[in-house]
């Protein structure tokens, strides 16, 4: 393989398949360590995203996951865990290479190759850690490439994990497939997901100013902050109840005013339009558009229609539809429908929907404002447990 | 219209083009709402109604790119005598512009109307800086092929500046400004090309040729020649050092409104003419921006009745600079451009294995 088509961020030595127990103390107290790290950096501190992995991986947080996966089995890495991270998301990289630490494994992770600072000040932070000689196993079992699109390097770096993690949705796994991994090895893939949200009329008339202002924020953290473009951002909205009209202005409405946090470049907003074009030439089952100057689109259909989860925004354009109860979003949930949100709906509700209608899609219930928090439980995956092996000892 | 073709073309002021485009407009997009079924359900969506009267500035505009994704057409196929494709490199998606006898008619006579302006009444021996190739092959038949033929019509005896190669050929260029010695002589090409191809082996050859009669017109867009730090006043002076030529215009327009060029005039304003009007949005809410202002560029043109591209979003960033105050004494709009919209980053987990 030619080598020098790879650029190596971090890691002297390419890593072995080192393994240990999940949730390892050396893994916990890294973790926590590049929480402080990125709390103390004074460039850290302005990135949102970088804020929210220091939040993430706090010793508090990581405690907290190992309680909850503690089943009293013996739990061990896999080896040595490709990863494929989104070209787009600046820190998705770090989480991925978490959940391969986390589990025990050795990790060669494939990062952006755009030019993100947030990168840079991980890759900074990471490699300053692991100078301290605590952490001499992390050290020998990491690897931080870029490359662009080659498949003689995926070939290579599948033929020789244990586990791989593809992000990016069903092109990169397409094209990840077309390299084979050993027969043992495992994967765990992110493909094309839809997302929703669901609201209850009434409680969004009864609430106060303030609720609407941090539901609003909240819907815009899930949506907006990635260009509408990830797994688990919302497409559509769902009403329930007999007050969607009132409700749906003042939802819309507060919406609106999260538009200053917004970057709208001329080219999305040309996109956007041509999208809504599109919409507009190709339906007949519109009740209805909205705009909001160009920061939001709303269309409101009919009903449900058959083609739901293809129909799609982004940089903020969404469907709306009044059902009548949550059943009815059973008519087209599949196995690619993956988030939903909720306001003003009770968790038995939710509790009852899900076991009432067979679903098999659906993979992750919460409330507005939690779409993008990514966790070790993930589009259906119980990451630490994918990633690794459980002994039975009789 | 019948007024459009007896006047000079840059005689109406605000209110009576407003007023003209008003119910022009009104005609033209009822005439398509009932011949084009994507355009009608369009509308029907959007909420514009024709029972209402509208300000030219009310009609609704798509967006150019809708012509690359459907077939728009307002007639019926039979009807269709031609039909325009976008330039574009190989695998891109291309427009597709369907001209009827009388959209292709009314251009042709509205390019020569606005030209004419500037090139005077007779037809002058045209010089195209171009290779003949780009009319005769076929395969490399585009919107530079057809502004090449569209143009040919305002000249006599063509002659081609470049040959199959996209070498300047100087001796045909020499032997045809010996031939036409003393006479004004019309000049076309693309804005780029014409940088490339002539410009640049005139400098390289070190050849020293008279165009002082020379009349050129070129379009096409500066976005090229970002790189290299030229932009229009470079462009006229370098040209005018080389081969002395000082009457130089540039012009805009697209594929999707043949005809109704906007021309750039003496004082290097680039004009709207009585068939077309312009006007610069506001990214975030489309709304109007004045003069100074810069925003996405809608266009307007009464010439298309065969598809629905009277009224189009380009892609392009201008700024409007006056309104029938041009010290060149020509009506309309005036505007300058300020290239393509960029691309952006985009964020967000799908679709990213990176595409080369």
């Amino acid at each position: 393989m030619s080598e020098d088509k790879i650029k190596v961020l971090l890691g002297d030595v390419e890593p072995t398949a080192c393994v240990s127990e999940v949730y390892n103390d050396e893994v916990c107290r890294f973790a926590d360590d590049l929480s402080k790290w990125l709390r103390k950096d004074r460039n850290a501190l302005s990135f949102p995203d970088l804020m929210a992995v220091s939040f993430w991986c706090r010793k508090g947080n990581i405690e907290k996951m190992r309680n909850e996966f503690d089943d009293g089995k013996i739990h061990i890495g896999r080896g040595l865990i490709f990863h494929i991270t989104p070209s787009n998301v600046p820190v998705n990289f770090i989480f991925s290479y978490f959940f391969g630490l986390l589990s025990g494994n050795s990790n060669i992770v494939r990062v952006p190759s755009k030019e993100f600072p947030q990168v840079d000040i991980l890759c900074t932070a990471v490699k300053e850690i692991l100078e301290n000689d605590d952490y001499i196993n992390i050290r020998k079992s990491t690897r931080f490439v870029t490359y662009e699109r080659d498949k003689e390097i995926n070939d290579y770096y599948s033929g020789i994990c244990d586990g791989r993690v593809i992000w990016g949705g069903d092109n990169t796994i397409k094209a990840l497939r077309e390299s084979p991994i050993k027969p043992k090895a495992v994967e765990v893939v992110f493909a094309d997901r839809y997302s929703f949200g669901v609201i209850q009329s009434e409680r969004v008339v009864s609430a106060s100013d303030e609720e609407i202002t941090s539901l609003a924020h909240g819907f815009y953290n899930d949506t907006y902050l990635m260009d509408q473009n990830a797994c688990s951002t919302p497409h559509c909205i769902f009403w329930l109840g007999n007050q969607v009209r009132e409700a749906s202005e003042i939802f819309w409405g507060a919406v609106k005013k999260e538009e200053e946090k917004y970057s709208l470049e001329p080219i999305k907003s040309v996109d956007k339009y041509t999208d809504l074009c599109h919409i507009a030439m190709e339906r007949d089952d519109i009740a209805e558009i909205n705009t909001y100057g160009n920061f939001l689109y709303v269309v409101g259909l009919k009903k449900i229609p058959s083609d739901m989860e293809s129909i799609r925004g982004r940089y903020g354009m969404f469907f709306e539809v009044h059902i009548k109860s949550m059943d009815d979003l059973s008519m087209f949930i599949t196995e690619r429908s993956q988030t939903m949100i909720y306001y003003g709906v009770e968790k038995n509700e939710l509790n009852d929907f899900i076991k009432k209608n067979n679903l098999k899609g659906v993979d992750r219930i919460v409330p507005f404002g939690n779409a993008l928090d990514i966790g070790v439980i993930w589009d259906g995956y119980d990451i630490i447990r994918s990633l690794s092996r459980v002994i039975g000892i009789r | 219209m019948d007024k459009l073709w007896g006047n000079s073309p840059f005689s109406m002021d605000r209110y009576e083009k407003s007023e003209f485009y008003s119910e022009k407009l009104a005609e033209l997009t009822k005439k398509h709402i009932n011949g084009c079924k994507l355009y009608q359900r369009l509308l029907k969506n959007f909420d514009f109604s024709l029972d209402e009267s509208h300000v030219p500035e009310e009609y609704p505009f798509i967006p150019v790119r809708l012509f690359k994704d459907y077939e728009l057409l307002s007639v019926d196929k039979s009807e269709i005598v031609k039909t325009m494709t976008s330039s574009g490199t190989t695998g891109q998606r291309v427009s597709k512009i369907f001209l009827d006898r009388t959209t292709s008619a009314n251009q042709t006579k509205a390019l020569v109307k606005i030209t004419s302006e500037f090139l005077g009444k007779s037809r002058l021996p045209m010089l195209i800086i171009d290779s003949k190739k780009a009319v005769s092959d076929r395969r490399l038949f585009s919107a530079r092929g057809a502004g090449i033929l569209g143009f040919s019509m305002l000249g006599y005896d063509l002659t081609y500046a470049l040959d199959e190669n996209m070498e300047l050929d100087i001796e045909t260029v020499k032997s045809f400004l010996d031939k036409h010695k003393g006479d004004d002589i019309f000049l076309f090409g693309f804005t780029y090309m014409i940088w490339a191809h002539f410009y640049k082996s005139l400098v390289k050859l070190n050849e020293k040729i008279d165009l002082s009669k020379g009349i050129l017109l070129h379009g096409g867009g500066f976005k090229k020649l970002q790189d290299e730090a030229v932009d229009n006043e470079i462009y006229k002076d370098e040209l005018n050092r080389v081969c002395q030529i000082e009457r130089i215009y540039n012009y805009y327009g697209m594929v999707e409104q043949t005809g109704s060029i906007f021309m750039e005039c003496e004082r290097g304003r680039l004009h709207a003419s009585d068939f077309s009007d312009i006007f610069i949005r506001d990214p975030r809410d489309f709304s109007l921006l004045g003069r100074g202002e810069k925003g996405l560029i809608q266009l307007v043109s009464v010439l298309p009745e065969s598809y629905p591209g009277h009224s189009i979003l380009t892609e392009d960033i201008g700024e409007l600079t006056g309104e029938d105050d041009c010290p060149c004494g020509r009506h309309g709009k005036t505007f300058k451009i300020h290239g393509r919209i960029k691309k952006a980053e985009i964020r967000g987990c799908s679709d990213t294995y990176e595409r080369r």
